[in-house]
């Protein structure tokens, strides 16, 4: 005899069997029933959150630091528009999210009744896929349908909209095992012949070079073990987009540092010069690419992805190979240790890279009178490493410098808003991690202008008592913005600097935290160590150096071997075409 | 796959310098999408269309499988192979969305449209028409003394031409249902 149940009742029931443990939400009239039930159990540990945004970015954090689904849960009209911004995060950063929102009940539904909005229609641009569940009997189903949905092929976010009434009316309880989740079945194994012919190019190359991004590591922990295994078999070196940093590991000897547009100079000019390019897990974004006719130029390329539609959407490739990362490794380490490959003679490429590492492209003019940001980073980093450290960041100058200057030796460990750059990310993403890590250090490494964007979220960070470090980069200025200026448009800073800031230390104190505040680099160790050793959450002020910029850089329109280095001239480095780029 | 066959820099460039100039003119392409018959389905296929870019010049939907709640979509689109490939994987990816089949490159098929077409003329001009009508085998629907509607059904060129030999006689306004398309010979999809 199958379940009876409220529909309520079936949205807490299909949560547990789902193995959820954590729920990001905010209440409202039309999830009422939803959070009677919450308050009825205790399996399902439920936070809330100041914004709806910050639920969104929340359940990303977590997600991405555990490889399990972020669930969030918010109610009909305003809550569901204020999650669009993390929905839009996830999806463009394959992040896997389920969404619950509450809805009008079903008979009122295109009245323009109290809090409605077209959620489906809404976020149907920014979900993987969303249902609108108007039938209890069908709610269970399209639950465990949107977390196969979620998490099977490229991940990313999904929504169920469930109307009042839904969640009011009895129906029937299907279980996970009964769902109907076959007609989603994206292909996972790889074309064995393309495998082998990548085995064949891995071969004969001379200069071949490992492009790896975010795949790999959403393909889960063992994508990274094998990266690293073909990366001993072949003595590759190895590049990273910013969402796969930690894949392979920053200590590695074969590790160039992150590519594109702040990317090391080495990665860089070993993806133009390379005569194999390998990509694993990542898509050829305009940020990796630079000026797409020249990018590089002599080589072969091939392309290991989950999403058809990431293949030769940007850059023509040769062998394309659609299949979960993991997999399509793991049959080509197979192959080529049946086959006994060898690499070809690797010795002039690898001094032609040593060539470029020391040209020594993160090299910066420190200073003793004001604390440089990228000498923060590197304090910050070289207090914090082999902890068993977490680390966020927002958007902007301070994040790109994160990800130079802060080395990852695991997958999993470094979330960051790659494809949509959502200033605002960063604290709520560090408070997710820290729900699910509350043992390990987690730092969100930010600009003070990215922070305020949803720095209500320090009071829900207070009140679990979770002990993130809010690692603020204070330059006064949207820095990367006021660097885009200088460089693009006569140095004229229309609207790049906060004549308004709040004392941080003052506010932390407003919040219930500890507020530290640091403007000396004498002082910034002993800073950095108060802020590490503080068993609570904590906002620390680093006043920097206001208008360093980021560099290297490769301006907007121009190839991978025409980056700029930070002491060279920048005037008329961006053409006219380039400056319609963003 | 002899990867070792492939010339170094055969993937020189972007795609979108890829192809010699001829390769990068538009094409016209005819495909069929099966789907899931399930509330916005057709917003989403449209959604995409819409919010990347691509062109639809027509697009047919109804449900085919009643049973099994399949839908037939049949979109007409324009663009460079490239763009063509994007859409083809674009429409795969979408979670209701069965099989993709792009007729032009596939298989043998016939396309089919059906237009109304009124036409408002009098004395040699009504004849004309009348005798035009049953050289293109369409059918008169409704008449007046003053009009006819004719129902014609077609390849989108025929009903094109017919629409353009109308124009001098009259042409009021037409309706066209936009191409269903289906391969020929006895194998189905
Ligand atoms: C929500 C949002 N609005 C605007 C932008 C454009 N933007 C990119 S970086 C940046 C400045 C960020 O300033 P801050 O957080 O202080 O970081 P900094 O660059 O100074 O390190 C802005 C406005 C964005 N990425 N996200
Ligand atoms: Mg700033």
């Amino acid at each position: 005899m199958a379940k009876q149940m409220t529909g309520a009742e079936i949205v807490v029931r299909a949560l547990k069997d789902q193995g959820v443990d954590v729920v990001f939400g905010y209440p409202g009239g039309a999830v009422l029933p939803i959070y009677d039930e919450i308050f009825k159990q205790n399996d399902i540990r439920h936070i809330l959150v100041r914004h709806e945004q910050g639920a969104t970015h929340m359940a990303e954090g977590y997600a991405r630091s555990t490889g399990k689904p972020g669930v969030v849960l918010v109610t009909s009209g305003p809550g569901a528009t204020n999650a669009v911004t993390g929905m839009t995060d996830a999806l463009m950063d394959s992040i896997p999210m389920v969404v619950l929102t509450g809805q009008v009940p079903t008979f009122m539904i295109g009245n323009d009744a109290f809090q409605e909005a077209d959620t489906v229609g809404i976020t149907r641009p920014c979900t993987k896929h969303n249902w609108l569940v108007k039938d209890t009997d069908r709610l269970a189903d399209t639950i465990h349908k949107a977390f196969h949905v979620a998490t099977h092929g490229r991940p990313g976010p999904v929504l169920i909209d469930i109307p009042k009434d839904v969640q009011f009316a009895r129906g029937t309880y299907t279980e996970p095992k009964d769902a109907r989740t076959e007609t989603y079945q994206p292909r996972t194994e790889g074309d064995a012949d393309a495998i082998e012919a990548v085995v064949d190019l891995l071969e004969e190359a001379e200069r071949p070079i490992l492009y790896t991004g975010g795949g790999v590591i959403n393909s889960g922990p063992q994508a990274s073990r094998l990266l690293r295994e073909l990366v001993a078999e072949t003595g590759a070196p190895v590049t990273s987009t910013l969402m796969g940093l930690g894949a392979y590991p920053a200590s590695g000897a074969n590790w160039l540092g992150m590519l594109g547009m702040h990317g090391t100079y080495e990665a860089n000019m070993a993806m133009h010069d390379c005569d194999l390019m390998v990509c694993i897990g990542a898509r050829f974004d305009d940020r990796i690419t630079g000026r797409t006719d020249a990018f590089s130029p002599m080589s072969r390329k091939v392309h290991i992805d989950i999403d058809p539609s990431s293949i030769n959407k940007n850059i023509h490739v040769d062998i394309p190979i659609v299949g979960d990362v993991g997999r399509v490794l793991e049959v080509l380490l197979e192959r080529w240790r049946a086959r006994g490959s060898k690499t070809g003679d690797q010795s002039a490429w690898w001094s032609q890279i040593a060539a470029w590492k020391a040209v020594d492209c993160l090299r910066y003019q420190p200073s003793q009178k004001t604390i440089k940001p990228q000498h923060a980073i590197e304090r910050l980093e070289a207090l914090t490493r082999g902890m068993d450290r977490y680390v966020t960041t927002e958007v902007g100058q301070h994040q790109m410098w994160a990800a130079q200057f802060m080395g990852f030796d695991e997958p999993n460990r470094w979330m960051t808003s790659g494809g949509l750059g959502t200033m605002g990310y960063g604290l709520p993403a560090s408070i997710g991690v820290q729900i699910a890590h509350p043992e390990s250090l987690v730092v969100n490494v930010a600009g003070e202008a990215s922070w305020l964007m949803v720095m209500q979220e320090m009071c829900t960070a207070v009140q679990y008592r979770l002990p993130v470090k809010q690692f603020i980069l204070n330059n006064e200025r949207l820095g990367m913005v006021r660097q885009w200026q200088e460089l693009l448009h006569g140095e004229r800073y229309s609207h790049s600097y906060s004549e308004a800031l709040p004392d941080f230390v003052k506010l932390a104190e407003a919040f219930g935290c500890k507020g530290i505040h640091c403007n000396d680099p004498a002082d910034l160790d002993e800073a950095i160590r108060e802020m590490l050793a503080y068993d609570g959450p904590v906002i620390f002020d680093c006043l920097v150096e206001k208008h360093e910029n980021c560099f290297p850089m490769i301006p907007s329109g121009k190839a991978h071997n025409e980056m700029l280095l930070g002491e060279a001239s920048t005037e008329g480095a961006i053409d006219a075409g380039g400056a319609v780029l963003v | 796959m002899n990867a070792l066959a492939l010339k170094k820099g055969a993937s020189k460039k972007s795609a979108y310098h890829l192809r010699a100039p001829v390769e990068e003119k538009e094409e016209r392409h005819c495909l069929t999408v099966l789907v899931d018959n399930e509330p916005g389905v057709l917003a989403r296929v449209i959604g995409l269309f819409s919010g990347r870019g691509y062109n639809i010049e027509s697009l047919t939907v109804a449900e085919t499988d009643h049973l099994g709640h399949r839908s037939r979509i049949t979109v007409v689109t324009t663009g460079t192979p490239m763009v063509i490939e994007q859409i083809k994987a674009q429409l795969g990816r979408l979670v209701p969305v069965h099989d993709v089949h792009d007729l032009t490159v596939e298989s043998a098929h016939v396309e089919r449209e059906l237009a109304l077409v009124k036409v408002a003329s009098q004395g040699n001009e009504r004849v004309e028409a009348l005798r035009l009508k049953d050289a293109f085998r369409a059918r008169v629907v409704d008449s007046t003394l003053a009009s006819f509607v004719f129902e014609l059904t077609g390849s989108p060129e025929k009903i094109d031409a017919f629409i353009e030999l109308m124009r001098p006689l009259g042409l009021v306004e037409v309706a066209r249902t936009g191409v269903a398309a289906i391969t020929r010979g006895a194998e189905g999809m």
